[in-house]
């Protein structure tokens, strides 16, 4: 069943220099283990590929729920060297979130995920 | 030693809602109020300032705040403890003086006085002596820009303003201390904690992570369900009620907007996270996936459970460089067709860029409305009703980027159709100060406390 990630978690973003974090945090606790399995690094990386030049990390903070992704080379110099309009990564959170993810079918129905339209 | 200590956060960057210490100094009980007035980029900013008259060089703002928190510090006791002293604490601290001395509260204020933080004047003597400021991004030695650096200040702990506080001051005033030194040193203080308290000092700094954003902690910027998020007119800053053992509760005055809750303490959380297992303050290295966090009642979340550990041997250190110059103009266009208008008046805008033979670093377009925040993710927008094309160039050379200034205008009418937006007039030319983070050994920065009254 196809998932989008803005059903099941909520997100904020920030900078340190030129890279970008992004928080991801399960909308129920219960949904933390589906972003843990299927929000992969490399799924993160494709999902963002041509958008920032370095490499993607993940962190987990099961106590919140939550996964943390550092996106490097994201800000075009990052801080005052950068000439995007979201220069300090502020909207990363919810570009991430526009992923669609494909759990397995029973998976999705024992969790009572939304399925995507 | 009291049981329960109230720290309130009442700014979270220099130029944020002015009326909001006051409001949190009055709105219930507080023991302390916290303000943050330093962003990576401000203290070059301040230096700046101070060239141009060396009465300056702090943010102003607090004075101000100062003013208006004033009758609750000499008639309720409350401290203040603010970063407001940028790249000149003793004159923030003589301003803070007089503006009290103004209000009749001649005498009332003990002020202590932060210093050590500042390397500009010793940078040289230091790569002398075999600390080379490397950049911590890219590797590079800082000699690479020294003729270009503006300020450069260590990032300091808790430890002085624990001092400062020992001492009697009921208004600290400090240089570049970090963010989360200013919730957790009052904390510290208080409690008693001890320097190798780790568990305690780390709670103390996610305390300070957590309300250091002022109002991003208690419904401002939160995502999660946010159009049920109340009266944000009225946002509630934030404020923590802490426990010896370094549990504390999140929470906001009474009638006040927005919300605490699990979900809008979480996003803060994880807001500008690196590493969550490695914190690293100058006083203790924070665990972020050992705080635990609960529902405590309407608008309370308890945090407990946080680990640390000991700190490193080094200190960070911001350091600001000129790094040459930049402009972004800007042209909308209508429908039908908006971005397609706007890609090609792109084009155009490049084809005389190269003609000119004007050369940069960077040149970088976007197209608001169409994939300014989202890139391609945001799909085909051809059929957008209008887009911005937002252009944007960096270069070493001032009079290219002055004269790349002067090719925005005439595309209204040498250009693609359906063209408005341009009435603001000529893109300004703005002079980049970089930000240069480095590290430095613990032991060649020596902070020093003075207590004015």
């Amino acid at each position: 069943m196809k998932v989008r990630l803005v059903d099941i978690a909520h997100a904020r973003s920030g900078d340190k220099g030129d890279t970008a974090n992004v928080g991801v945090i399960a909308l129920e606790p219960r949904w933390y283990q589906v972003l843990e399995e299927f929000v992969t690094r490399d799924r993160v990386a494709e999902h963002f590929r041509g958008m920032i030049e370095g490499a993607v990390d993940r962190y987990e903070l099961p106590n919140l729920n939550a996964l943390n992704f550092l996106l490097h080379g994201a800000l075009d110099g990052g801080g005052t060297l950068s000439l995007k309009t979201d220069a300090q990564g502020k909207v990363y959170s919810t570009a991430l979130l526009r992923m669609v993810i494909d759990v397995p079918d029973a998976e999705a129905r024992r969790l009572d995920l939304p399925a995507a339209e | 030693m009291k049981k329960v200590v109230r720290v309130a956060a009442g700014q979270g960057f220099w130029g944020d809602d002015l009326d909001a210490p006051r409001r949190q100094v009055e709105g219930g009980p507080v023991d302390y109020l916290m303000l943050d007035y330093l962003a990576e980029v401000t203290m070059s900013i301040l230096q700046k300032q101070k060239e141009r008259d060396p009465s300056l060089g702090y943010a102003r703002d607090f004075v101000g705040a100062i003013e208006s928190v004033l009758p609750a510090v000499v008639e309720r006791g409350v401290k203040i403890i603010a970063n407001a002293g940028g790249v000149n604490p003793p004159a923030c601290a003589a301003a803070v003086k007089a503006v009290a001395e103004k209000n009749g509260a001649k005498g009332a204020l003990r002020i202590g006085v932060v210093s050590g933080d500042d390397l500009l004047g010793r940078i040289d003597q230091l790569i002398a002596a075999g600390h080379p400021l490397a950049n911590m991004e890219t590797g590079e030695p800082l000699s690479l820009v020294r003729d270009r650096v503006l300020s450069a200040n260590a990032y300091i702990g808790s430890e002085p303003i624990v001092e400062a506080l020992g001492k009697g001051a009921n208004v600290v005033i400090t240089g570049r201390s970090t963010d989360t030194a200013l919730t957790m040193a009052p904390l510290r203080h208080e409690f008693a904690w001890g320097a190798e308290s780790w568990d305690q000092l780390a709670a103390g700094i996610v305390a300070g992570h957590i309300i250091e954003c002022g109002a991003q902690c208690s419904g401002g910027n939160c995502l999660y369900d946010w159009r049920s998020i109340p009266d944000l007119a009225n946002v509630g800053y934030p404020l923590v009620e802490a426990k010896p053992d370094g549990s504390f509760i999140v929470t906001k005055h009474p009638n006040t907007g927005g919300r605490v809750s699990v979900q809008t303490v979480s996003e803060q959380l994880v807001y500008e996270m690196g590493d969550p297992h490695s914190y690293i303050t100058p006083d203790v290295i924070a665990d972020f996936t050992t705080i635990s966090v609960a529902r405590d009642g309407d608008d309370r979340v308890l945090v407990t459970g946080i680990k640390g550990k000991p700190p490193t041997d080094k200190l960070k250190v911001s350091v600001a460089y000129r790094a040459g110059f930049k402009a972004v103009g800007t042209l909308v266009y209508a429908w039908p067709d908006a971005l397609e208008k706007a890609q090609l008046a792109d084009r155009i805008l490049r084809q005389r860029l190269d003609r000119l033979g004007l050369r940069f670093e960077r040149i970088l377009s976007e197209f608001v409305g169409a994939n300014a925040t989202h890139g391609r993710l945001a799909g085909d927008q051809r059929k957008a009703p209008e887009v911005q094309l937002r252009f944007g160039v960096r270069g070493p050379d001032r009079a290219a980027v002055e004269r790349f200034t002067r090719e925005i205008a005439p595309l209204v009418l040498n250009g693609p159709p359906s063209v408005t937006g341009f009435a603001g007039g000529r893109p300004k030319v703005e002079e980049i100060v970089a930000y240069w983070p480095a590290l430095i050994d613990k032991s060649v920065v020596k902070t020093k406390v003075d207590i004015i009254q």
